[in-house]
């Protein structure tokens, strides 16, 4: 697949809780090594795309494509195993597991254990903290190392293309420029991502397309650049 | 004559055996517990049901094979038959009521334990059964009036490499790590390519072919099967399972041995029929003091 080719598509997406609709035939498309970003309120239905598109939520209505495969009717975990990785909300740590065995369990699905221990050694370098903390619960880890462990949990399976659900969420505004460098190095490393946040400022920062969810629909979109001096976006999420 | 330390040790071998049976049973009661917050009621009733399938595939192997071997093909032919049970119950009975509340889970658990032990009742026509191993249940070691006998040994020996394999397996595997975490976060679990159904699915394969040993056991130890055997048994593993910490599967090894003793001790000191009165008491204490479990803990969280 050559650059600029559409890694992921979604069409005509629409997802219910009960009889509420929660995403109304939502469209669009994330090409190959793209950063693009999904902004919204809360409830404007972000968390909810990612987790219809990664399986943890059956759709009502709609097509999810990847790689040119449909993975609309999917289970989850088969999902992860064609790259599609999804870094959920709250970081999702498990608590009572070591750092290490946090990581490992990233390469559940690696049956190769050299490759496990490669990846396992690149994770180290990208972030020495979580090797120093290797040995300690998860749980002990401050928010900013937590979302450290997130990435390098997500860096475990090989992304294709990862679904970061608000990365920078309760984390202290000094660490969120870090988070903010790793999305950066990842991305020119040419993983493709998929970006959800309340921060627009920084979305916006690291995005070259975006999309502007509200209420289940997609309102706006266009070039991260643009979105920027958009004067709807600037007033909504901008604190202009 | 005795002396009454040398019957206070020969108390504590009994419990030791004894405790060992309720660790092994409470070890799926508090693996399944952990992983999906079931109390499995029917979890006696695999034991039972264990005990009276090495007890029928050893009465139809006696002819061509007997003694030790004849006794460990009908153990494995046990595991493995409690093995699909314990399979088929989780299933066909809990995985569909999984999303429910918590109480349905628990109704069905009952459900489940009234329709095996029913069953098994019936096909026996309520009649006790009896396993003649051929083996020399008294043959053993003497130190001073203490013994020790063989079937004892081999029974802790048994149970130790059970619980030690299983530590390794839980601590050390891929699939016990993906145990320990679905217990914390399922859908995470989802998310990282881990088949949730699979490994739960498994974890009542392995308790249940572990009560399924238990099972075997009792056929050597006591000779006899009975379909209500599963009934105590359960809430005795159930009690040390929740001693221990439910959910930990060192707190169920420590709660049944633990059990055990204090069962024995009471029997030497108060009687048989005061035994459960006084290791209850104990337990009640201990729970008062510890209220959840022995091992049971919660980690320090930060956000």
């Amino acid at each position: 697949m050559s650059s600029g080719d559409t890694l992921l598509k979604v069409e005509g997406l629409s997802t219910y809780y009960g009889s509420v609709a929660a995403l109304n035939g939502i469209s669009f498309e994330v090409k190959e090594k793209q950063v693009v970003t999904l902004l919204g309120s809360n409830g404007a239905g972000k968390s909810t795309t990612l987790k219809t598109i990664s399986g943890l939520i059956a759709p009502s209505a709609g097509k999810v494509t990847f790689c040119g495969e449909d993975i609309t009717k999917m289970p989850a975990h088969e999902i992860v195993m064609r790259g599609l990785v999804h870094l959920p909300e709250g970081r999702h740590i498990f608590k009572d597991l070591t750092v290490k065995e946090n990581l490992e369990l990233g390469a559940y699905i690696l049956k190769d254990k050299h490759e496990l221990k490669r990846r396992l050694k690149r994770v180290y370098e990208r972030f020495p903290i979580l090797r120093k903390r290797r040995r300690q619960p998860g749980g002990t880890l401050s928010g900013g190392e937590q979302q450290m462990l997130a990435f390098g949990r997500g860096l475990m399976m090989g992304p294709k293309l990862l679904l970061m659900d608000e990365p920078s969420m309760g984390i202290a505004p000094l660490i969120v420029r870090d988070i903010t460098n790793i999305i950066k190095n990842l991305h020119e490393e040419g993983t493709t991502i998929l970006l959800v946040e309340q921060n627009a400022k920084m979305a916006l920062g690291l995005a070259d397309y975006g999309y502007v969810l509200d209420i289940g629909s997609i309102v706006l979109e266009g070039n991260g650049a643009d979105l920027r001096k958009d004067e709807k976006v600037v007033k909504a999420y901008l604190g202009g | 004559m005795f002396s009454t330390w040398e019957l206070i040790l020969q108390q504590l071998v009994n419990g030791l055996i004894l405790g060992s049976f309720y660790a092994l049973i409470a070890l799926g009661y508090s693996m399944v517990y952990g992983i999906i917050k079931l109390l499995n009621f029917a979890h006696g009733d695999i034991y039972m049901t264990g005990a009276f399938v090495c007890l029928t595939v050893f009465g139809a192997l006696s002819r061509a094979v007997a003694g030790w071997p004849g006794i460990i093909l009908s153990i494995v032919a046990a595991m493995f038959l409690a093995g699909i049970l314990g399979y088929l119950t989780q299933r066909f009975a809990y995985r569909p009521v999984l999303g429910a509340p918590r109480l349905s889970l628990l109704i069905t658990a009952i459900g489940v334990s009234l329709v095996i032990y029913n069953a098994v009742m019936v096909i026996t026509n309520s009649q006790p059964l009896f396993f003649v191993s051929g083996l020399d249940n008294s043959a053993g070691i003497q130190v001073g009036n203490i013994t020790i006998t063989y079937i004892q040994m081999i029974l802790l020996v048994v149970s130790s490499v059970l619980m030690i394999g299983l530590t390794l397996f839980i601590g050390r595997t891929m699939i016990g790590k993906a145990m320990r975490a679905i217990a914390m976060d399922q859908d995470t679990c989802r998310l990282m390519g881990i088949n949730v159904n699979k490994i739960i699915g498994l974890t009542f394969v392995i308790g249940s072919a572990l009560a399924a040993i238990a099972g075997g056991m009792a056929c050597v130890y006591y000779g006899n099967v009975q379909f209500n055997m599963g009934y105590t048994m359960g809430i005795k593993a159930f009690t040390a399972a929740v001693i221990g910490g439910i959910g930990s599967i060192p707190g169920a090894m420590l709660g049944g041995i633990l059990l055990g003793l204090l069962e024995a001790i009471g029997t030497q000191f108060l009687g048989s029929s005061w035994k459960d009165v006084f290791a209850f008491g104990l337990l009640i204490l201990i729970l008062i003091l510890r209220p959840n479990g022995l091992l049971g803990r919660s980690v320090v969280e930060r956000m």
